[in-house]
């Protein structure tokens, strides 16, 4: 058979890097967030791991989409239908508002509750809002639907691309692995 | 059409799979989709009803006092304070917290009753509290919640909640029955053992000549690097009120306090009370000899009292762990448990209509 280019294309190198790590700390904070809220005596270590790594997800979710913004993507595997690159591009947009969304809304909380905002030692960021219970409430609420909405959403991401790499086979998973394409 | 041609091309690449190697395929796919959000749900507690969790705790909490909407679940009858710490620099040799360099930091607080009754008499054996908020110069905090008791009733979450259930009233009577208290003491002499010290405790005439104690063990570090196990206790400087103070009435308490507080400032010293290497950190029921190296760090004044109907203290959760640089939690399970259900708390009553508290403005300028 003759060598199809849809095969060989890869997101940058950047953006694999990004996606993994970014994949990593999302999950992981996800857990760390339920875990946290149901634990009497972890609690207090997992809140204090909470806050600081939120605030870098904030920060590499913007890096990432800037560096999104200036990438070149892959081509849409043929496989996929257009209604299927509608839901794959949907499903993109909402995994970065939530991304994005998610730290802020909890540093909006915090600051709404009136409690300092400690990354480590005695630094700590200042309140991005005025102290205002009201506020706390509907922030606090927010944050949690958020991180169930967020987990929704990575659990379809994870059914689609296992779907597409062990049923219909099309490599899609590739273009975000490490190792160079087969051709 | 040019998707689809390329759609046929490839799968004419491929072999079909069977239907059992496809219904295989998608099964694994079910198998890691579903294994994934069962971890999930058990991270977040819904596969283990009984365990312990924040939620269970406040809710034990409501069982034990009724709803009462608007107030904190604990230490729900409550004065907010404010006032100032005025630091003497000599806190600066156990820990590097700013709120040890010399010079002055304002304070707000609460006192209150401990326990979920915001509408209780005060009574002579009402455990008397007094939480703290320091407010340090680069915009740190530290917040501490103190009982003028000597030691903690219980060293484990589990062993609060126990207590809590057995004080809780008896569905059939209404009343609290003393047969589960006692079961619950002869399976925790630890706690046996700590109420009595808790009820031979010297008991002074109010809140302004009371010892509030940190109970939990912390960490304090320096400059220099070492670590130290403190706990610590204000004491007051006066040992008897110097206004006339009522002793009478469903607010006695309280009412003594304002009129001192409006009478002169009421000031304590802020000690700390270094542990011997032997002393348990991670017990809470258990005092510490009274031969321990005890450093006074300061004075801590306070000279307004208001109702938390207008009082920002009402908004404030004294959680134990909001601590500056220098100061950290010790081994001690209760403190990560407290922070965890202050915070249930706050959630809870951060949602809620508010009502008038027991001691309002109208009883603080009575």
């Amino acid at each position: 058979m003759t060598p199809n280019p849809e095969k060989n294309a890869q997101y940058a190198l950047r953006s694999r890097v990004l996606h993994w790590l970014m994949a990593t700390l999302l999950l992981s904070m996800l857990f760390i967030g339920v875990s946290m809220v149901s634990s009497l005596r972890h609690y207090h270590h997992l809140v204090a791991l909470h806050r600081p790594l939120g605030i870098a997800i904030l920060i590499l979710a913007v890096i990432r989409l800037v560096n999104r913004h200036f990438s070149e993507l892959p081509p849409f595997p043929a496989t996929m239908s257009a209604k299927e690159r509608l839901i794959a591009s949907a499903s993109e947009r909402l995994l970065y508002g939530l991304m994005l969304a998610l730290p802020v809304v909890g540093w909006a909380m915090l600051s709404a509750g009136g409690y300092p905002i400690v990354m480590w030692g005695s630094f700590h960021l200042p309140a991005i809002l005025p102290t205002s219970i009201a506020l706390y409430t509907v922030l606090r609420k927010a944050h949690s639907l958020l991180a169930f909405l967020l987990f929704a959403v990575f659990l379809g991401h994870l059914s689609a691309v296992l779907f597409h790499t062990l049923v219909i086979r099309d490599g899609l998973l590739r273009r975000m692995l490490w190792r160079t394409p087969r051709t | 059409m040019n998707s689809a041609s390329s759609e046929v091309a490839q799968h004419s690449a491929r072999e079909t799979l069977s239907r059992v190697e496809l219904l295989f395929r998608l099964a694994c796919i079910g198998l890691v989709v579903l294994g994934t959000a069962s971890l999930f749900a058990y991270a977040a507690g819904w596969l283990t009803p009984r365990a312990l969790t924040p939620a269970r705790m406040i809710d034990a909490f409501e069982r034990a006092n009724g709803q009462h909407t608007g107030f904190r679940r604990n230490h729900a009858k409550g004065l907010a304070v404010s006032g100032h710490f005025e630091s003497n620099g000599r806190g600066v040799a156990l820990s590097k917290a700013a709120v040890f360099q010399p010079g002055i930091v304002p304070v707000i607080g609460r006192f209150a009753i401990a326990g979920g009754q915001p509408f209780a008499n005060d009574t002579a054996t009402s455990v008397r509290s007094l939480a703290l908020l320091f407010t340090l110069p680069d915009g740190e905090q530290w917040r501490t919640g103190m009982n003028d008791i000597p030691v903690f009733a219980v060293n484990t979450p589990r062993a609060f909640y126990e207590q809590l259930v057995a004080s809780a009233p008896d569905p059939a009577t209404g009343r609290p029955n003393p047969a589960r208290m006692s079961d619950f003491l002869a399976r925790n002499p630890a706690s046996a053992r700590a109420i009595q010290l808790i009820r031979a405790r010297p008991k002074t005439s109010g809140f302004e000549t009371s010892t509030f104690n940190s109970l939990n063990a912390f960490r304090f570090m320096n400059a220099a690097g070492e670590v130290a196990a403190v706990r610590w206790s204000v004491v007051a400087t006066a040992s008897k009120s110097t206004a006339t103070v009522p002793s009478a009435g469903e607010n006695y308490l309280f009412d003594a306090l304002i009129a001192a507080i409006q009478h002169a400032p009421l000031t304590w010293h802020l000690i700390v009370v270094v542990a011997g290497a032997t002393d348990p950190t991670n017990d809470a029921t258990v005092a510490w000899p009274t031969d321990r190296q005890r450093i006074d760090v300061g004075t801590l004044t306070l000279d307004h009292a208001e109702s938390e109907e207008t009082s920002r203290a009402r908004d404030i959760n004294f959680d134990p762990l909001v601590l500056p640089d220098g100061m950290a939690a010790s081994d001690d399970p209760l403190l990560s448990a407290r922070s965890a259900a202050y915070s249930e708390s706050f959630t809870r009553r951060a949602g809620e209509r508010k009502e008038q508290s027991a001691i309002s403005n109208a009883e603080v300028r009575k």
